[in-house]
């Protein structure tokens, strides 16, 4: 995970990472996928602004940049949670009854399917299509960190525990 | 059939480098229960009892070494972590680092076993040792995942020694294109990424073209909600794959390969890194590949969560930096494809088993499997089945061998046995289509399964039990494609979300006699309107399950009624009266009053006011709600 923060970094900070970014993948408008990967790592999401910047800089229309970044699941155009619980909801995972698991997740983080961010903009709840743990279902990625057997007990107790070990001005 | 003889002779294959060999599964099931704490245990407990274990190995006549190893899925995914000892062959399940002192002080140093963590038959108890011993194990026939969980994936040494790059090796070297398109077209091999188009013809088309640019891709996007076999093979056996797309540039003269590969499979992406990394410094890829002086160079490429990209065509726009939209077939992508170049897209297992192919020959490969559909296909098993996990057996395979066989049997939603309990298995993902308990005796290959309306696809093999609810299964799927479509055609976009809007009139209880023909004709209107594979087979799992359950269906639509009882919308709670006492604990929880009813008198419920919402039955201590 990034150290940065995702909310107003300092701009010429934040000009010089981009540019390594752009830098690292040669300016190749064919590479604009692995860019705005590198750039949400970053960032946790992809603001406006740098869309902007990327397409000037690969010299592609803004317009072509936005449909990129529209059409694939993973970019966020909005900032995401420091941490990003994503519940797997592919076959196995439903059939062994992951629904309940996110009903109570949303209702203990009070967000919801428009709203998926936490108001303290710690915590992101997202469905995703299949984690590959299907031997283990139902399961919850936590941060790249996967949880099998989950109840919705136990992923509201994870929350819980992921919430103590921060520090209180959280 | 010659599963036992492969699977056993699959072990001693891995050499012992040292006296003994654990190896502790490290692939995303088993990372996900700990087993990399386990692996940190083995190492600190062998540390310490350092000088003990030391000479209980030179008394072995082992080089007085104990290795400790992480490697790809063992496959008892169920039962994560594992632990495999070599030579002794035995295999620990559930193992958490506690246990690790223990294993250390009976298995290392005693040679004795620690029954405890041993497999345990469930229906008579008995312990099993090792592998060899466990049915779902034994019952399968592993080429492709032969060395997948004894292999160290990060290691290019161990895949060396045991033969690695040989094939590639020969391709380059000793074999002309023309050769290799003849030996993998003698192989029968077909497509294992759900399709079955014969390799070898791919192959040979792109071969022909008289292009000098062109290109070969590893589609890695295993995008099937509850398919995980690629992602465990690139995870237990990266360099297979690697070697298999060497040979496949070889075999059609491309100089540049991709692998495009999922996002959400991070241990994969990294193990794959490594393995073109190690690669790349032995000189096996790159400007002088083998020393023949030709080049191919590998690149990795993230997907970013489409499902769509899994089509050829889409995933070639992906590559490309485009919105991955499918665009019409033919031009195929053997003749146009990247950048306008002739493109081979090949699945993982495809070309997994390309290296076996040129390796040992095409008749060794085509020993097992059918002879329309020769080989061995991996499949994932998961759902309601005793046994879950991943399994590779020969095509052609019955239903109820894997189901029973090797997945151990059904189980109710407690996870306990249920010998009635088989509803169905979903094959194929949200493209595939559904099997009943009438084709236990049905053969799992491409030309049987398309005879039912069903097909391989990938190998996700999802097994259903009698509580679950049909027509909430193909909505879930359908769920699945409707968000999915790219939105490029309008059947495919609009269509699906009318055929969703129908499954959830159903499920909700508003359907009415219009509805099912309505379904049925949309469903082939889209079939029949869509470009590509993701639209062609959005409306399968609908069609399949009303073939197979059409009185489910009508009886959601008639009677108003869930036979499984899942759909919310449909239960009809009621108070059992002779069981009330007329507390009045449910009547205070009810968030809608609408319950009545007078202290110490059975309650009633108003289901027109009712939200199905169930607090009652969980406020109630007598069991007296029922239907919830």
């Amino acid at each position: 995970m990034t150290t940065m923060q995702a909310r107003s970094p300092d701009r010429a900070e934040q000009l010089a990472t981009l540019r390594a970014i752009l830098e690292r993948h040669g300016r190749q408008p064919a590479k604009l996928i692995p860019i705005l990967q590198a750039v949400q790592d970053e960032y946790r999401y992809l603001p406006e602004e740098v869309l902007s910047y990327v397409a000037t800089a690969l010299g592609l229309p803004p317009a072509h940049v936005y449909g990129v970044a529209t059409f694939y699941a993973y970019f966020a155009l909005e900032p995401k949670g420091k941490y990003v619980v994503r519940l797997c909801d592919g076959t196995a995972c439903h059939v062994k009854n992951s629904l309940p698991i996110l009903d109570a997740l949303r209702d203990h983080l009070q967000v919801d399917e428009e709203h998926k961010t936490t108001a303290d903009m710690q915590f992101t709840v997202e469905t995703v299509a299949c984690l590959g743990a299907c031997g283990l279902a139902p399961v919850v990625m936590i941060n790249g960190q996967v949880h099998s057997r989950m109840t919705p007990e136990a992923a509201v107790q994870l929350i819980e525990e992921i919430r103590k070990s921060e520090p209180a001005e959280a | 059939m010659v599963a036992k003889d492969v699977l056993t002779e699959a072990e001693p294959k891995i050499p012992h480098v040292a006296g003994r060999r654990i190896i502790v599964c490290a692939g995303t099931g088993c990372k996900a229960n700990g087993s990399e704490a386990v692996y940190e245990a083995f190492l600190e407990s062998i540390a310490a009892a350092g000088a003990q274990v030391a000479v209980e190995f030179k008394s072995e006549g082992g080089d007085g070494e104990v290795s400790v190893t992480r490697s790809g899925c063992q496959g008892v995914c169920s039962q994560a972590p594992l632990v495999t000892i070599l030579p002794d062959t035995v295999l620990y399940m559930r193992v958490q680092p506690s246990d690790v002192e223990e294993i250390v002080a009976k298995t290392l140093v005693a040679g004795q076993v620690v029954e405890r963590l041993l497999y345990h038959l469930p229906d008579t108890g008995a312990a099993c040792r090792g592998a060899k011993d466990i049915p779902f194990l034994n019952r399968q026939t592993h080429v492709v995942l032969r060395e997948v969980g004894y292999l160290d994936p990060e290691n290019l040494q161990e895949y060396l020694r045991l033969g690695g790059y040989e094939a590639a090796r020969k391709a380059f070297l000793q074999m002309t294109p023309e050769g290799i398109c003849i030996e993998v077209a003698q192989s029968g091999l077909r497509g294992r990424g759900g399709g079955g188009f014969p390799t070898g013809r791919k192959w040979e088309a792109a071969r022909q073209r008289p292009n000098v640019k062109k290109y070969v891709i590893c589609n890695a996007d295993e995008g099937d909600p509850g398919a995980f076999m690629n992602c465990s093979v690139m995870e237990g056996n990266p360099h297979s794959v690697i070697e298999g797309l060497l040979i496949a540039a070889r075999a059609i003269g491309a100089d540049e390969a991709y692998v495009y590969i999922r996002a959400e499979y991070p241990l994969a992406v990294k193990r794959m890194k490594q393995a073109v990394a190690d690669a790349e410094a032995a000189g096996f890829l790159g400007d002088n590949v083998f020393g023949s002086g030709l080049r191919v160079h590998c690149e990795l490429k993230e997907g970013a969560g489409a499902f769509v990209c899994g089509e050829e065509t889409a995933m070639i726009a992906s590559v490309e930096g485009q919105r991955g939209m499918p665009r019409p077939k033919p031009p195929f992508p053997a003749y146009s494809g990247l950048w306008g170049k002739p493109t081979v897209i090949n699945n993982v297992e495809t070309l997994a088993q390309v290296t076996r192919i040129i390796r040992d020959g095409p008749a060794v490969f085509r020993q097992v499997g059918t002879p329309t559909a020769p080989g061995t296909k991996t499949f994932s098993i998961t759902g309601h089945v005793a046994n879950t996990g991943l399994i590779e057996v020969p095509l052609g395979t019955t239903l109820g061998e894997v189901v029973y066989g090797i997945g151990g049997g059904v189980t109710d939603d407690a996870g306990r046995l249920s010998k009635d309990g088989f509803k169905a298995v979903q094959i194929g993902g949200p493209s595939g289509g559904c099997l009943t308990p009438d084709h236990v005796n049905l053969p799992l290959d491409y030309d049987a399964l398309r005879g039912v309306g069903a097909m391989v696809g990938s190998g996700g093999l999802v097994v259903m039990n009698q509580q679950t609810c049909i027509v909430s299964i193909a909505r879930f799927f359908l769920d699945f494609t409707q968000r999915e479509s790219c939105g490029k055609c309008v059947l495919c976009r609009e269509g699906t979300r009318q055929m969703l809007a129908l499954l959830d009139d159903i499920i909700a209880g508003r359907a009415d006699a219009t509805t099912l023909p309505l379904l049925e004709s949309l469903a082939h209107a889209v079939q029949k309107g869509s470009l590509c594979g993701l639209g062609k087979t959005a409306p399968n799992p609908v069609l399949s399950t009303l073939r197979h359950f059409r009185p489910e269906y009508e009886a959601h639509i008639v009677q108003k009624r869930c036979p499984a009882g899942r759909c919310k919308a449909l239960r009809k709670i009621t108070i059992n009266e002779t069981k009330c006492i007329g507390c009045g604990a449910c009547l205070h929880k009810c968030p809608v009053n609408a319950i009545s009813g007078e202290k110490k008198k059975p309650h009633r419920i108003n289901l027109v006011a009712c939200i199905k919402c169930g607090a009652c039955a969980e406020a109630c201590k007598f069991a007296a709600v029922e239907g919830v």
